[in-house]
């Protein structure tokens, strides 16, 4: 087979691009034009960026008005690849029977791939978009319930986006 | 008691020298601003608004945070270069101003004050030339104590290119010289009086300069000598601190004079054309003297504005391609330029007369 191969010599410049200052002065009108867009810089401690449903922050835990969704089952804890979350269940009075005496999140460990949010047969631990994680130290990092529950109010958007994608 | 001529000479020099050296250091730094806005509008981004009022003051907070890091001299470089190497570039960057005319004369108490500081120096425009061929040795020596590869590489390239562009740029500017007969900068000046621009006359000559100016400058497209993806910072790679700020301010104070050369030779420098004819105002009054300058200064910042504006637009040449150009493109032309500006003028001469 002796197929000759056009592409590899690069084709030959003219005279007009050869003197590169027409297109130089292409380039330059474009930068120029550019001059006067709008920016798109959002700054950010004074403007926040609102995430959509879709967006996978820190997860919490779901608090109705009677309080926690959460069973203890335990699936999160089971299921979380980086083995962040640890839950202690605990015997209520309520319809539900159980509950978590102790719900803890490491942040640090967190990848936020959002299998707890998966797995949970009651969505009661869903991503939120909360994606501003600062801690001054590893104790900090580690969030127990106070820092866990969250009104169901705060949810909607991303309990919205499960009911619509979840078993698709 | 009358004070000694000799002396009152020196006085108005020292005033001057001091007056253009703050000028320029706070304009390098404006400029460095000015850089990173024109850059931040082309890329559709904001750029520095944090420090003062449109983050203003944004220069003068690297320099404190530059002059209070720690200089660190590599242990294997040659100590005594490695601190020459700076002050070298930023030296012979401000040196270059001591001939640019920023107006034509003042009259204060009688006594006509030229306004540069050595106004009647002959080789006005060689001393310039060979100032900044002189900054070659500040970017070489630079890179060569440092004792690393990559820097000596910049140097290396830096000093080739610098080389290679002195010559066209230096016989670009020979069309000006013959039209104005004289190598002193006011003069000049003076000889594009009423509108009779260089730049209509050596168009060629402007383009020829205008691109060796890029190259001497170490501007892009042209910044060869610190193209980070192959060389991690060029010449300056061993370099922290204040010394590092100097050769920063040094590119700018060099993009600063070579705009306001660009304005001398071929825009007229501070001629302001027909208004003051209009107004009949006289040689030496303040208000003709402020106007001059602001017209010097404004010709000088558009070609500032011109310089960044490349700078963004271009992508950097390759050191074969940037060879060529010099080599077989530029200075052909500038040989050329020569030839149809003296034949230009002597057919004008063969006419007129």
């Amino acid at each position: 087979m002796n197929v000759k191969n056009n592409n590899i010599e690069s084709k030959r410049l003219s005279f007009w691009e050869k003197l590169y200052l027409p297109e130089v002065v292409r380039g330059l009108s474009l930068t120029f034009r550019q001059m006067f867009k709008p920016a798109i810089t959002r700054q950010y401690p004074e403007e926040k960026w609102i995430p959509e449903g879709s967006y996978r922050g820190r997860p919490v835990l779901v608090m109705e008005e009677e309080g926690e969704r959460c069973v203890a089952c335990g699936l999160c804890s089971r299921v979380c690849p980086a083995i962040a979350i640890e839950v202690q269940a605990a015997e209520t009075e309520k319809d539900k029977e159980r509950y978590p005496e102790l719900f803890e999140i490491n942040m640090l460990r967190c990848i936020y791939c959002g299998f707890c949010e998966e797995v949970c047969p009651e969505e009661a631990i869903v991503m939120s978009k909360d994606y501003e994680l600062v801690f001054e130290d590893r104790e900090a990092a580690i969030y127990g319930k106070d820092k866990l529950l969250v009104p169901i109010a705060q949810l909607q958007d991303r309990l919205e986006f499960l009911r619509q994608y979840r078993n698709v | 008691m009358t004070i000694p001529e000799a002396l009152i000479q020196v006085l108005i020099t020292g005033i001057k020298i001091f007056m253009i050296f703050n000028v320029v250091l706070v304009a390098a730094a404006y400029m460095v601003y000015a850089e990173r806005k024109v850059s931040a509008w082309m890329q559709e981004r904001i750029g520095p608004n944090r420090v003062g009022p449109y983050g203003l003051l944004q220069s003068f907070a690297d320099v404190v945070k530059l002059v209070m890091k720690e200089d660190i001299v590599p242990a294997a470089a040659d100590k005594f270069f490695h601190t020459l190497a700076p002050l070298i570039s930023i030296s012979v960057a401000i040196a270059v101003y001591s001939v640019i005319p920023f107006g034509n004369f003042i009259t204060i108490a009688g006594r006509d004050i030229p306004l540069s500081i050595a106004p009647d120096l002959n080789i006005g425009l060689l001393i310039v030339l060979a100032l900044t061929s002189v900054g070659v040795f500040g970017i070489t020596l630079a890179g060569w104590s440092s004792n690393n590869k990559y820097s000596l590489l910049g140097g290396l390239r830096s000093s080739a290119q610098m080389i290679s562009y002195e010559l066209s740029m230096g016989l670009a500017v020979i069309g000006v010289l013959m039209l104005s007969n004289s190598l002193n900068l006011n003069e000049i000046v003076k000889a594009q009086s009423g509108l009779k621009w260089n730049i209509f006359f050596q168009p060629f000559g402007f383009i020829i300069f205008m691109v060796a100016a890029l190259a001497e400058t170490n501007r892009a497209p042209f910044d060869l000598a610190e193209a980070e993806p192959e060389l991690v910072g060029g010449y300056h790679t061993e370099y922290t601190g204040m010394k590092f700020g100097l050769f920063y301010l040094a590119e700018y104070a060099n993009m600063l004079a070579s705009s306001a050369i660009i304005a001398t030779l071929f825009f007229g420098g501070w001629q302001v054309p027909f208004l003051p004819e209009i107004l009949g105002l006289k040689e030496g009054s303040l208000i003709l003297v402020l106007l001059q300058t602001g017209a010097f200064i404004t010709k000088t910042l558009v070609f500032v504005f011109i310089f960044i504006w490349i700078r963004w637009s271009t992508p950097r040449f390759r050191y074969d391609q940037l060879m060529n150009l010099g080599w077989k493109v530029l200075l052909p032309l500038s040989l050329a330029n020569i030839i149809l500006t003296g034949i230009g003028i002597t057919l004008w001469d063969y006419f007129t007369k």
